[in-house]
Order: structure tokens, then C-alpha cells, then sequence
């Protein structure tokens, strides 16, 4: 069995969601390669090596120099073709879903998403996903090949475990209507503190905190706590806390040992950002906000008075 | 400017959906409502219409009763609906939809296709990118800002990184995030008038749709078995009484947590 493992790429680097997925997908067994779209990428593409592939596909040159879909769907096409994968597997982001479902259609394969594992059964490739809200786990196939599947945020670490990967170029040329949409703009912020894809603990804030000085009651416990201040996007839309800092579907994907959402309703856009947090608290004054569904401890209140107390409490235990 | 919106009837019952125990799909025997994100979709063509003319017609894959959804789009202000439905089309996965809402908008020939952020019964936000395919057009997703200027669009959108700004000419497919706008309530004129406005329910023959490429037999994916999830253990909810911080203090350091 053959696999193919996107492997998307931002600044130089390979983003940790697709190096989750190529670990899980190396666990499972059969050859796996990767495949790295963009322009001047041999360095990045030989970079996945000390995850443990030894072969790398690249797809090369301007046309894939912004990170928009469409080429990219051209460009796996050609490389599945190449390599003759029987699974092709993508950890979910803003890029990745639209290439997955595009190159779907394009192949007339199936496409699974919210995919948190992978197994084979019987020679075959077999997928989990929750559905309905997480109450139920579907056990998913796929009835020809390729196998396309969309893995959920934060569902595999990646696994260092050194080596060189063989860096094999596929020439393609898009489709005239694969590069009709173009990259007018791009501004992206770096980070100015520590990720929160990497913090233990996380204190989020949203619309709740009332205004942009209520995230003082995040920083707050953040800091009592030893972690780091998270945001949802109709906050940082707002202008009230960076964009860095954003969770959520349009942004980070985190899994903190602890998740504490303060003021922050749980809009699927949100909760698809944070859900494989180990445990979650909400504190909310609206009862019937959807995140105390899915929450380990929520607490009906007033922010202004529980979150000051439970900073208070945290330092006073620590000492 | 002719606008086709891409939207969804969906189960209007909240957590409590479940699936069908025969077919292993969801059971969709109860209320439905026309699926909330693309309410945002539906809104953004009547802003565009409102700026530069044109129609807005919403176009739907799904059971009959579909229709009932549909009128909701009708009361916003959209001018005419299209339902592809038929028996055939049962149990449709990505690839099979994909299919049938294109050669359903083909017949459209819109300037512009609009798509909502997510279905909520599936929790799927790619179909807008299968069918963008298939019609061999423009995308441009997650789209929180569109301007239209004559032959083109510009979508301000957010990624993992930042803010995009993405063009593409028209004919194009854009899928708005729900954070674009904030959809006008159908007033009780537009419910009124919305009972006049013109359907159309379409069959796979009338879309020119080959059969076998929709439903069961055009999809390509399945499922296998249904487990309940792992245990996610008791879940807590108190009402602060002003001793919740020291509850959840005790629980966080009870859980090693703290």
C-alpha cells in the first residue's frame, strides 16, 4: 500500500499538522512519501527526512509560489499519477481542505475529513471520525482509490526521528483556470510572545471579556497560571487582541493539557480549534452557550468575579 | 450580475441528531431549517444585488421537503429557487454532490456562486472547492470581505497566518466565513411574497445528471461502523454562587492540573 502525505509549508518550515500526519501514517506501514508544493521548496522538502520519509516529491516553481489551491490541486494530480498512491492524506487547514476536496473531484476519489486516525484493515486504509457533535465515532472507508482524507488538528505529534529523504521534482504545468484566482495580498504576523501551539495551559478570551481591556483578566490567569493568552476571531477581527494569537478554524489549531474559555460562546469555528485539548473549562454568563456542551467544567457566572478569585486562588496554592 | 447561493436544509435539532440505524445516515425525519452559515451567503448576494443589479437565485441538492428551507432565502430577498432532488440521490457523499450541484449550476450559468462556511449536520466546509473544480472556475474561500468590481473579485479572507487578499475574474466560486456579515431578518412583506416567487424542482434527467454518478453508486466513500466515542468522563456545570473559583480549583488540583 502507498501513501502520499502533503506536506504544507509556511516560512521555510513544514507546519507541525502535516508532520503529525506523516508520523501516523509511517506507524501504520507501507511506503510513504511526501509531497511539497511551492517555489524554490527542495531545501524544505528535504528537510522532512529527519521525520523519517525517505522520499519526497516536489512540485516546483512560480506558479506555486502563493499558497492558493488550485495549481496545488494540478500538482497532486501529477504526483499521484507519478508515485501511483493508493492514499493521499492532508492535515486539515485553510489550504489543505480546499486542495483535498478539489483534488477529489478532480480524480472522482473519495474524500473523508475530520479524520482522527488512521488504521489498515485487510490491506485496506479505514479512517475514524467523530460526527454529530462528537457523540459518535464512524469507523469510514472508501469504496476506490485514491483514498483522500482530511486529518482533524492536533489529532498526531510529529516524531523526530532523523534520516535523509530523496527529493524526486515532478514537472507540472496548472490548468489555465488553476491560476486565474491570484494572491493580491498577504499580511501575516509573526508571533511576538511564546506559540500557544506549544503552551501547557491556555486562557482564552472572547467577545465575553466586553472590551479590549477585559483581556487583562485573561492575562491575569494566564500568568498565575504559567500559561498563555489565546483569542477567537471575532475578537482579534475586532482589533482587540493580535491575530498570532487567534484559535479556531481561520486559526491556530491548539491541544493544551488545559483550555480555559473565558467568555467565549463555542462556535463550531472556534471549537474545531481547541477540541483535542486534554481538559476544557468555560466560564460564561450564558447558560446555554454551546461550549459548556463540550466542556470538562463550566461555570455559569460573572467573568469580572470568578476569573479574578480563581487567579487569586492559583497564586495563593502555588505560593 | 446573476448570483447562484449554494445552501442546505439541515436537521433543525440541534445536539439531538443522531443516524439512522438501518443506513447509517443521519436521520433527517424531523424538522428541518435552512443551514445557519448559509444564511451569510444568502445575505452577501442580496448586498451585491443591491450595489450592481442583477438576480440571486439559491440553489439546493437534497430531499423535497428541502423546499420548505429554501422559502427562507425566498423571504430574505432572493428571487427564485432551484431544488435538485430525486430518489437516486440518496446517500450522496462529497465527489456525488459535487457532481449534481454542478451540472445543477451549469444550467445557471451564474456570474458568481456563493457558498455559507459549514454545514452544520456534516460539519463539512469543502464542498465549495469540489465544485469550483468541477466548473473549472476560480476560488476564492473563508471569505470575510468581498468586493465586486465588474468582471472580478476580491476576497479578503483569513488564514493560520494572517490576512490574504485573493482576485480572481468572474465567473468565479467564493465561500464567505460568517464573519462577512450580519444577514437581515426576512420581514413579514418578504415571507408574504416569497409564496409567489418561483421554484423549480429538478431530477437527474432534467440537470442532464448520469445517474450512477450520484448517490450510493457515484460515491466513493462509506461507512463502516458506528462506536460510541471514548468517555469524556463527568462533565461539570455549577452556577456561580460565588464559591466557583474555589471549585474549580479543587477540581483543577484534584486532576493534577494546577
Amino acid at each position: 500500500m502507498s501513501t502520499l502525505v502533503f506536506l504544507e509549508h509556511h516560512g521555510g518550515a513544514i507546519q507541525k499538522g502535516s508532520l503529525g500526519v506523516l508520523a501516523r501514517a509511517l506507524a501504520v506501514g507501507g511506503d510513504v512519501a511526501g509531497v511539497v508544493v511551492g517555489h524554490g521548496v527542495a531545501e524544505v522538502a528535504a528537510s522532512a527526512g529527519a521525520f523519517g520519509v525517505a522520499t519526497v516529491y516536489t512540485v516546483d516553481g512560480p506558479d506555486f509560489e502563493a499558497p492558493l489551491p488550485q495549481p496545488r490541486v494540478d500538482a497532486l494530480e501529477a504526483v499521484a499519477a507519478a508515485s501511483g498512491a493508493e492514499n493521499i492524506l492532508f492535515a486539515a487547514s485553510v489550504l489543505s481542505a480546499d486542495i483535498a476536496a478539489g483534488l477529489a473531484a478532480r480524480l472522482d476519489a473519495g474524500l473523508n475529513w475530520d479524520v482522527t486516525d488512521i488504521a489498515i484493515d485487510g490491506g485496506k486504509l479505514t479512517a475514524r471520525r467523530p460526527a454529530l457533535g462528537d457523540t459518535v465515532l464512524v469507523t469510514v472507508g472508501w469504496t476506490s482509490t485514491p483514498r483522500i482524507a482530511l486529518v482533524r488538528s492536533g489529532s498526531f505529534e510529529p516524531v523526530e526521528t532523523g534520516g535523509t529523504a530523496a527529493v524526486h521534482d515532478v514537472a507540472v504545468t496548472p490548468r489555465e483556470f488553476s491560476t486565474a484566482a491570484r494572491m493580491v495580498d498577504q499580511a501575516h504576523e509573526e508571533a511576538s510572545g511564546p506559540s500557544i501551539e506549544d503552551a501547557d495551559v491556555i486562557v482564552a478570551g472572547g467577545r465575553g471579556l466586553g472590551t479590549p481591556e477585559g483581556f487583562r483578566l485573561a492575562e491575569e490567569l494566564a500568568a498565575a497560571l504559567g500559561g498563555a493568552v489565546a483569542a477567537t476571531r471575532a475578537v482579534v477581527d475586532a482589533g482587540w487582541y493580535p491575530y498570532s494569537t487567534q484559535v479556531g478554524q481561520t486559526g491556530k489549531s491548539v491541544s493544551p493539557k488545559l483550555y480555559i474559555a473565558l467568555g467565549i460562546s463555542g462556535a463550531i469555528q472556534h471549537k474545531v480549534g481547541m477540541q483535542s485539548s486534554g481538559t476544557i473549562v468555560a466560564i460564561n454568563k450564558d447558560a446555554n452557550a454551546p461550549i459548556f456542551d463540550f466542556a470538562d467544567f463550566g461555570v455559569v457566572g460573572d467573568l469580572n468575579a470568578v476569573a479574578p478569585k480563581l487567579a487569586d486562588l492559583v497564586r495563593a496554592r502555588k505560593g | 450580475m446573476k448570483i447562484a447561493v449554494c445552501v442546505k436544509q439541515v436537521p433543525d435539532t440541534g445536539p439531538a441528531r443522531k443516524l439512522d440505524p438501518v443506513t447509517n445516515r443521519l436521520d433527517r425525519s424531523g424538522e428541518g431549517a435552512l443551514n445557519a452559515t448559509d444564511v451569510n451567503a444568502v445575505e452577501e448576494a442580496l448586498r451585491i444585488k443591491e450595489a450592481h443589479g442583477g438576480e440571486v437565485v439559491v440553489v439546493s441538492f437534497g430531499p423535497t421537503r428541502a423546499l420548505d428551507s429554501l422559502r427562507k432565502a425566498l423571504a430574505m430577498g432572493a428571487d427564485r429557487a432551484v431544488l435538485i432532488s430525486d430518489e437516486a440521490a440518496a446517500g450522496s457523499d462529497l465527489v456525488a454532490t459535487s457532481y449534481a450541484l454542478a451540472k445543477g449550476l451549469e444550467r445557471e450559468s451564474a456570474d458568481l456562486v456563493l457558498f455559507g462556511q459549514q454545514a452544520s449536520d456534516s460539519d463539512g466546509a469543502v464542498l465549495w472547492a469540489a465544485v469550483a473544480e468541477r466548473l473549472r472556475r476560480p476560488l476564492v474561500s473563508q471569505v470575510a470581505g468581498l468586493e465586486i468590481d465588474g468582471a472580478s473579485v476580491t476576497g479578503k479572507r483569513q488564514t493560520e497566518f494572517g490576512y490574504d487578499v485573493i482576485s480572481a475574474p468572474l465567473p468565479a466560486v467564493v465561500a464567505v466565513s460568517d464573519a462577512i456579515n450580519e444577514p437581515r431578518y426576512p420581514s413579514l412583506k418578504g415571507i408574504m411574497g416569497a409564496k409567489s416567487k418561483p421554484t423549480e424542482t429538478l431530477s437527474l434527467a432534467d440537470i442532464g445528471a448520469e445517474a450512477d454518478r450520484v448517490g450510493a453508486s457515484g460515491s466513493r466513500t462509506t461507512v463502516l461502523e458506528l462506536a460510541p466515542p471514548p468517555a469524556k468522563g463527568d462533565q461539570i456545570k455549577i452556577e456561580d454562587d460565588g464559591s466557583a473559583a474555589e471549585q474549580l480549583v479543587e477540581w483543577l488540583a484534584g486532576r493534577k492540573l494546577l
